[in-house]
């Protein structure tokens, strides 16, 4: 059982970042970080290995300047190896242009099983596992909470406005997991040593056979016409609680006669 | 000039179509000369309410049987536009199966798709959206570069759903075409988890809690007092990262949006994540221990409190109401 888990690296999101008026592009010229939405597919891939009893979860990233401080960190977790691409054309890129780049490195896995977050915590568009699935010709089970493979088949809970679909999809395929569904293991002292010197390959655009025209800010034929502030909210009355707050709040309710 | 056609990803559950569906019919309908519907299933049943949100015809794929939305209903319409029988812009909402079928759709077209737009803005003929970044404190609107179909993803409830006096949209079949080993994933059962009160993203009131709470149990008292307040209970991306409450319940960027007529914050810091799913409701109350919590910038009524004082007092003055 071959799982391959999307990862991305972010800057830290307790540091909310700011647009280069210049590029109108993200700034990001701090250290990147494992998001935290992907910590869940990789334990759920390293679990479905140990079920399985055989096989090994692969990462694979696309991140600016060979950055992999992000990428130790789900190899300390117990994954075996990762993929990096990294290339100056895929500046601007947007979720398809990931999306095909991902694809790429991908394939070359030859993965059963592909996972990943249902959204970023940065760019939280939420398409890129649907178009990893759609250009890799494979189907595709989103927001899942609970995955069992068996027989070449993946059996997925999938989450749904009312409760949640039992979805079966045959391997290979790519299913993205939403968080919460299990716990992360923390990256033990002997992980994290492991990790070091675990293999990361690390391509390019040539090296995939990607046509750089096709990405970053040529692939990405949008353009932003305007950036301004967002209306701030006002803020209101604030009291410290001296036992009676809740009557305040009910107050406060029976005004807006919602009660 | 001017955007010509327009369709709209159509969702519909037994109780009709989906709010989120008659809000993109009611924007389009003020953008587009035509506006059209592209959904799977029963369109006979939704056609009424369709066209009087300002939908003419209803395009469908037919009974899924058994198989998801996204793949199926993408095929079709990258077929539309291949045959130049399809629309200038698709409009999917932020939805589990309106993600799908953009994401599919912008891979089987090779087109870009813009994500959480909450508002769209005609510019000549071509559509721009905007998106809030940075926690909602900056409004970026961007618009495609080229011709060619334009896909957006737009939030529930960025619009306000209007009827406009249509009549029943015309009914039409749109084939898929062959979806080949994409479409193989098949939906063996579903399962209805037991919820009582009014769905999170419609409720007049909602309660949501954060790791303030302290532990999972205490969500609890979350529970309690939505259904107290006729309300339903919603949760902080913490609170859900931790496994306390599903997917479902998390209101913020990666979330949903809400905007009730009061929104109260219980043990929520109030992280920017957060701030962008709520700080459009109506009123908002933020019961927090720390006074330089972000969540009492945005709210009418801050308590500096401690939630398992406060709430449950309030639990009991509720319930002593009858």
């Amino acid at each position: 059982m071959n799982v391959v888990v999307c990862v991305k690296q972010i800057p830290d999101p307790a540091d909310p970042g700011a647009l280069d008026p210049e590029t109108r592009t993200l700034k990001r010229d701090v250290k990147l970080i494992l998001d935290e939405s992907d910590s869940y597919g990789v334990e759920m891939g390293l679990q479905l290995v140990d079920a399985a009893g055989e096989g090994e979860v692969r990462l694979v990233s696309m991140a600016p300047n060979n950055e992999v401080s992000g990428l130790r960190t789900a190899l300390a977790m117990g994954a075996e190896s990762a993929v990096l691409v990294s290339d100056e054309a895929l500046a601007g890129s947007d979720a398809l242009s990931t999306a095909k780049v991902l694809a790429a490195a991908i394939a070359r896995c030859e993965p059963d099983l592909v996972l990943a977050a249902t959204e970023s915590s940065d760019g939280y568009t939420g398409t890129v596992p649907v178009q990893v699935a759609e250009l890799m010709d494979l189907p595709s089970v989103t927001f899942g909470k609970e995955i069992t493979v068996e027989g070449g088949t993946a059996t997925v809970k999938r989450q749904t406005e009312a409760g949640y679909d039992e979805v079966e999809c045959p391997l290979p395929c790519v299913v993205s997991v939403t968080a919460g569904v299990v716990e992360p293991r923390y990256p033990s002292f002997k992980g994290i040593m492991a990790a070091k010197n675990k293999p990361v390959e690390e391509l390019d655009l040539a090296g995939l056979g990607i046509d750089p025209t096709t990405v970053g800010w040529a692939g990405a034929r949008q353009e932003i016409t305007e950036i301004a502030e967002a209306p701030a909210r006002e803020a209101g009355e604030v009291i410290v609680d001296e036992g009676d707050a809740h009557e305040r709040i009910l107050a406060f309710l029976d005004d807006l006669k919602v009660l | 000039m001017g955007i010509s056609k327009i369709w709209v990803y159509g969702e519909a559950t037994e109780a009709g179509a989906t709010a989120g569906t008659l809000e993109l019919l009611t924007k389009a309908r003020s953008l587009a000369d035509t506006v059209e519907v592209v959904m799977a299933g029963d369109a006979a049943a939704v056609a009424a309410e369709l066209g009087a949100h300002g939908a003419t015809t209803v395009h469908t794929v037919g009974d899924l049987a058994g198989s998801l939305p996204g793949t199926r209903v993408a095929s079709a319409i990258a077929a539309a536009v291949a045959a130049g029988t399809g629309p200038d812009v698709l409009l999917a909402t932020t939805s589990y199966d309106g993600r799908d079928v953009a994401g599919r759709l912008s891979a089987k077209v090779d087109r870009p798709v813009l994500t959480n737009v909450v508002d769209l803005v005609a510019d000549g003929d071509r559509l721009l959206g905007s998106e809030p970044v940075f926690g909602g404190t900056t409004d970026v609107l961007t618009g495609f570069t080229d011709g060619g179909l334009a896909i957006f993803l737009v939030r529930p409830k960025s619009f306000a759903a209007e009827e406009s006096g249509g009549g029943p949209a015309a009914v039409a079949e749109l084939a898929a075409g062959d979806l080949g080993n994409t479409g193989t994933a098949v939906v063996k059962d579903r399962f209805v988890e037991e919820s009582t009160g009014p769905k999170l993203d419609e409720a007049a009131v909602v309660v949501s809690g954060g790791r303030g709470l302290g532990e999972a149990d205490k969500y609890e008292m979350i529970e309690t007092l939505a259904k107290l307040v006729k309300g339903a209970p919603g949760a902080s991306r913490a609170v859900v990262d931790a496994g306390w409450v599903p997917y479902s319940y998390q209101v913020g960027q990666t979330g949903k949006v809400v905007k009730p007529t009061v929104y109260l914050a219980c043990g929520i810091s109030g992280a920017t994540q957060h701030l962008v799913g709520m700080k459009g409701s109506a009123n908002i109350v933020a019961i927090n221990k720390d006074e330089e919590a972000p969540i009492f910038g945005v709210a009418d009524l801050g308590i500096v409190g401690d939630v398992h004082k406060v709430l449950p007092k309030l639990i009991e003055a509720l319930q002593a109401r009858g």
